[in-house]
């Protein structure tokens, strides 16, 4: 008997092949991170703070859409209040917007123009340039909110996302004074999931994102990076993985170092102000307590 | 048989006394429950994140055992009970993360074991070594049902501390934890799910009973997971509690259960069979590491 009479078969086996880079995800699980953000604000809101009611500045844009329709779901729409705080030269669609979170969620507003209080200082400003005037905007808000929170008994809640708040993209003690902000770290792209699992109208969702601080203003023009992209570096860029590494996930070392940047600039921003220590109790050194404590 | 009651429990932040007061609504609940053993998450007593203020928050372990004795008295729990609570401990001029084991209301009533936490996570939101001191006891103890063993939330994540208490004769595990949601990919978060898998890994492994309990509520935007879960001997998860909100668990545990289930899977006579060598290599490890630091 020889084994010779049977032909010899070559022997092949299935392959599995599969990319073993592991890779930050940015979808989240809607349903379970809406549930979170619902949990985290009737803690810390109510729970913590006493308040039954809180008061958010609609701008007509995603992000004050999104902590608005968060707000209602978790206290209710009858202890919702939306402010409506156009200036002359802000975008009649931002109003518009506005509106349809209102209408839609029956909750209750007020529209209050900003004009006279931003010009009653501008207009006596001889070089005034539209990037000072779009602070003041941004702060005459923030004080006409806090000044109705005592009025409505009501806590400002903040609306600024993670993209805008690495890059530096807001007005320091302006549009990130709330105390309490749900949206704080989630990317611009989540937000916009999250809008349309909590049901945001798509002209909210779908338009350009703009601060309309300036008229004809928009975030990506701005920030010279598209946001889809810039959430992916920044997101590697977070967990420490090098140039080289997100490089191969296909991003140019160009956006690369205009993400790194623009977070590098702006660390001062997301803290307050420096105070200089000359004590072994100086605070938040030495006497350290959390923010709840 | 043995009723366990697992309290995912949410404390006021730095409010001992409320939070003893909640804590004694809560038992008046259970008390007709026929409830042997209650557990409660860690850092119970004051919540988790205290920073600094863990030195005004810290009881000794007396303390809390004297605030649970009034409490039952109070509201009139007057059968049998043991309870295992994670708390910040002063003792010995000295700050520690514990979890007490004590027995009510028998004639040998009293604390039967403190466990300090060894493995202080400090790193990203975490910061417990510079706020607390490093324990260095690893020991299961008897309680009136068994041995038992207590591991505090990093303690468990590490498989070693499992064995060395299953080694010892721990039957039951107690894991008091404390930790913050983050990454939420999926239904469960990502460190959710890594609690279920650890509980899972060290109860099919030694074949023991492991029961997680964990804290709730939300401090300074951090929310706690809860999920607290109680897995069975052959790694089943037999009850679980939901994501983020308050809520009793309770279980009946049934030790006779080890026996069989370690009979199907004797990887911890396995593990007592082969101990030589494994501290064998253990100390070479450790005599390398402190030679030469981390290879």
């Amino acid at each position: 008997m020889s084994h010779s009479a049977v032909p010899a078969i070559k022997k092949s086996l299935p392959i599995i092949r599969s990319e073993g880079r592991p890779q930050k995800r940015l979808e989240l699980h809607l349903p379970t991170v809406t549930n979170f953000l619902l949990a985290f604000l009737r803690d810390e809101v109510s729970r913590r703070k006493g308040f039954e009611k809180v008061l958010i500045a609609l701008s007509g844009g995603v992000d004050s859409a999104v902590t608005t329709y968060l707000a209602a779901k978790a206290f209710g729409p009858e202890n919702v209040i939306a402010l409506r705080l156009p200036f002359h030269s802000s975008s009649p669609e931002s109003l518009t917007h506005a509106a349809l979170v209102i209408d839609d969620l029956g909750i209750h507003s007020e529209t209050i123009d900003i004009t006279a209080a931003v010009e009653g200082y501008a207009g006596q400003v001889a070089d005034m340039t539209p990037h000072r005037k779009g602070n003041l905007m941004s702060r005459v808000r923030m004080m006409i909110c806090f000044d109705k929170s005592m009025e409505y008994s009501a806590l400002p809640l903040g609306t600024g996302n993670k993209t805008e708040r690495l890059f530096g993209y807001y007005t320091w003690h302006g549009d990130d004074a709330p105390p309490v902000n749900p949206l704080g770290d989630l990317f611009k792209t989540q937000v916009w999931a999250l809008a349309k699992h909590l049901g945001v109208t798509k002209e909210i969702i779908s338009k350009a994102p703009s601060a309309d601080l300036i008229p004809g203003q928009s975030d990506e023009v701005d920030l010279g990076i598209s946001y889809e992209r810039a959430d992916t570096i920044l997101v590697h860029h977070l967990a420490g993985y090098e140039d080289e590494y997100i490089c191969g996930l296909g991003f140019t070392q160009v956006e690369i170092n205009l993400v790194k940047r623009r977070v590098a600039r702006t660390h001062w921003k997301r803290k307050g102000p420096i105070q200089a220590m000359i004590s072994a109790t100086a605070i938040d050194e030495f006497y350290l307590r959390p923010v709840d404590y | 048989m043995i009723r366990h009651a697992l309290i995912q429990f949410k404390p006021h932040k730095a409010q001992i006394k409320r939070n003893f007061d909640s804590l004694a609504d809560i038992l008046d609940q259970l008390k007709n429950e026929d409830v042997d053993v209650v557990t409660l998450p860690e850092a119970s007593l004051s919540g988790y994140f205290l920073q600094a203020g863990v030195r005004e928050q810290a009881l000794s372990a007396e303390q809390v055992y004297e605030m649970l004795e009034q409490i039952l008295q109070e509201i009139g729990w007057q059968k049998p009970v043991d309870i295992c609570l994670g708390f910040y401990e002063r003792f010995a001029d000295d700050f520690f993360n514990s979890a007490l084991y004590a027995e009510f209301n028998t004639a040998q009533a009293g604390i039967k074991h403190i466990h300090r936490k060894i493995f202080l996570p400090t790193y990203g939101v975490f910061d417990e070594e510079r706020y607390v001191s490093q324990g260095h006891q690893l020991a299961a103890f008897a309680t009136r049902f068994g041995r038992a063993g207590m591991l505090i939330c990093e303690d468990a994540w590490h498989s070693s501390t499992a064995a060395v208490l299953a080694l010892k004769g721990a039957d039951i595990l107690y894991i008091p934890t404390a930790t913050p949601i983050r990454e939420i990919h999926d239904p469960e978060p990502t460190n959710a799910r890594r609690w279920r898998s650890t509980a899972i890994g060290i109860a099919a492994e030694h074949g023991v009973y492991v029961l997680t309990t964990s804290l709730v509520g939300f401090e300074g935007g951090k929310g706690f997971t809860g999920y607290s879960n109680v897995v069975d001997p052959y790694g089943q998860v037999v009850a679980q509690a939901p994501l983020l909100d308050e809520q009793v668990l309770i279980t009946d545990i049934h030790l006779e259960s080890i026996q069989v289930a370690r009979y199907e899977s004797p990887l911890l006579a396995d593990l007592h069979a082969n101990l030589s060598e494994l501290v064998s290599a253990f100390t070479e490890a450790a005599e390398a590491s402190m030679r030469k630091g981390r290879p």
